[in-house]
């Protein structure tokens, strides 16, 4: 499959499940939201223009803000994390030119130990703006030091039992060929 | 000039990022504040039919549930009609004590229609259920939404086939409420934390009030009919420090599967909001 048609189904599987197998689970306690849809934006290559990605993560997100219907609410966070990946990846990558020889950020591609830092700072980012914007409207503080916390966890969760069960298999590409 | 153009070639990435920051944070702050964002009314109508989709088939594990309410609806109100009422002896006399039903439907106040549930999601902290029925049916904003069993919420937007309820399960929800025992009033409210309860505050200290009793919307709320289910108590919060109960209420509907609801009209909302706006303007 074409990357460009990969990343279109992924599109759309990331956002049906984020809205009807996630959103559908019966709410466990306030400060629990199964977020999983971010991984997208982690998925996407490397290869991509930082505004090319930062406007596909716009999008992304709106359109799972309109199933929902809290327009901006997670299009504002998934562009935050959109504009910091390539800063994280570029300290991260531990090999000289994996960003040239993999597709895309990956255990494989960058190792266990650097992918799992991008990963849990790219939630914990992801979720303090989230949670920050929705602060915003209702002010309590625990509130908001409790759902990062507890959100990040059911996320974090989520995405290593994603990253086991989809393993992605990246081939290494040179320039030789 | 050319450093200008200099400087947002150099900065074009952040100056994206800042753009589309604040496009998404007008959205939100202008949802919030009216219901309404850009694009709004197509989104909704696309994703109401995928919503549609996947209620189709979740109903089916619902039916039971959804049967039981009915039923119990039913019996409820056949309990109320005059046939079920005769009394064996002369000295009570039967007297019909309804309105006649004028053709011309001017003293009708409310008027009820059904509407489906296409989606409904309720992990967060503003929940809004989408119903398919919209404005081409004749929906319009801020008509009250009620289940079998009790409040739903109000219509916040309307498109052609699909409009967004904002459910009971909101932050900026709110309603007048009354306990059925004493007709206290007070209003009802969501605090964020579980689906299951509401909160009734502003009930006087005065007020017989224990854990079981009814309360039901009151004949002061402005979308909805008096007497409608709001929950029961579940818990009185003594506030040393006012004159006030605030009470925690059971939930009277099921919030996880309500297949399909109640739409309201009030005939007469315009003259009424229009004789209190008058008011205000003095």
């Amino acid at each position: 499959m074409s990357p460009l048609l990969k990343n279109i189904t992924r599109f759309v599987l990331f956002i049906l499940v984020q809205v009807f197998v996630l959103h559908q689970v019966r709410p466990l306690h306030q400060f629990v939201v199964p977020y999983l849809y971010f991984l997208y934006i982690l998925w996407l290559p490397f290869n991509m223009k930082r505004g090319m990605l930062m406007a596909v993560s716009f999008l992304f997100g709106l359109t799972l803000d309109y199933f929902l219907k809290t327009p901006g609410l997670h299009a504002a966070p998934c562009v935050l994390i959109a504009y910091i990946r390539p800063f994280l990846v570029n300290q991260l990558i531990s090999q000289e030119g994996a960003e040239q020889n993999y597709a895309s950020p990956s255990v494989k591609s960058m190792g266990w130990a650097p992918y799992t830092t991008l990963v849990v700072i790219t939630t914990l980012l992801h979720h303090c703006y989230l949670v920050f914007l929705e602060w915003m409207q209702f002010d309590n503080f625990w509130f908001f030091a409790g759902k990062v916390l507890g959100t990040s966890a059911v996320s974090l969760l989520l995405i290593f039992i994603t990253e086991l069960l989809f393993f992605r298999k990246e081939k290494f590409r040179t320039n030789t060929a | 000039m050319r450093n200008i153009f200099l400087f947002i070639r150099r900065f074009s990435n952040f100056l994206l990022f800042l753009v589309l920051q604040i496009i998404a944070i007008t959205f939100l702050v202008r949802y919030n504040k009216s219901h309404e964002a850009a694009f709004m009314g197509v989104a909704g109508e696309v994703t109401g039919k995928i919503n549609q989709r996947y209620t189709n088939v979740n109903n089916y594990f619902g039916l039971k549930e959804t049967n039981d309410a009915l039923v119990k609806e039913n019996i409820h109100l056949r309990n109320l009609l005059k046939e079920n009422y005769q009394s064996p002896d002369t000295t009570q006399r039967f007297v019909i004590d309804s309105i006649r039903v004028d053709s011309l439907l001017r003293i009708q106040k409310f008027k009820y229609y059904d509407a489906p549930v296409a989606g409904n999601f309720m992990s967060a902290q503003n929940n809004y259920i989408t119903i398919h029925r919209g404005a081409n049916q004749g929906v319009k904003k801020d008509w009250g939404v009620i289940s079998a069993q009790g409040i739903v919420g109000r219509v916040v937007n309307v498109g052609p086939n699909f409009s967004v309820v904002m459910s009971a399960l909101h932050r900026q929800f709110s309603v007048n409420a009354m306990l059925k025992k004493g007709g206290e009033r007070g209003s009802v409210y969501w605090d964020g934390e579980s689906p299951l309860f509401l909160y009734l505050k502003d009930i006087p200290k005065s007020a017989q009030v224990q854990k079981g009793d009814t309360v039901l919307t009151s004949t002061v709320s402005d979308i909805y009919p008096p007497g409608i289910m709001v929950g029961t108590i579940a818990e009185i919060i003594n506030e040393k420090s006012s004159n006030f109960y605030k009470l925690k209420l059971k939930t009277a509907t099921a919030f996880s599967n309500i297949q399909y609801v109640t739409v309201i009209e009030d005939l007469q909302k315009e003259e009424r909001s229009q004789v209190e706006k008058e008011v205000k303007k003095n």
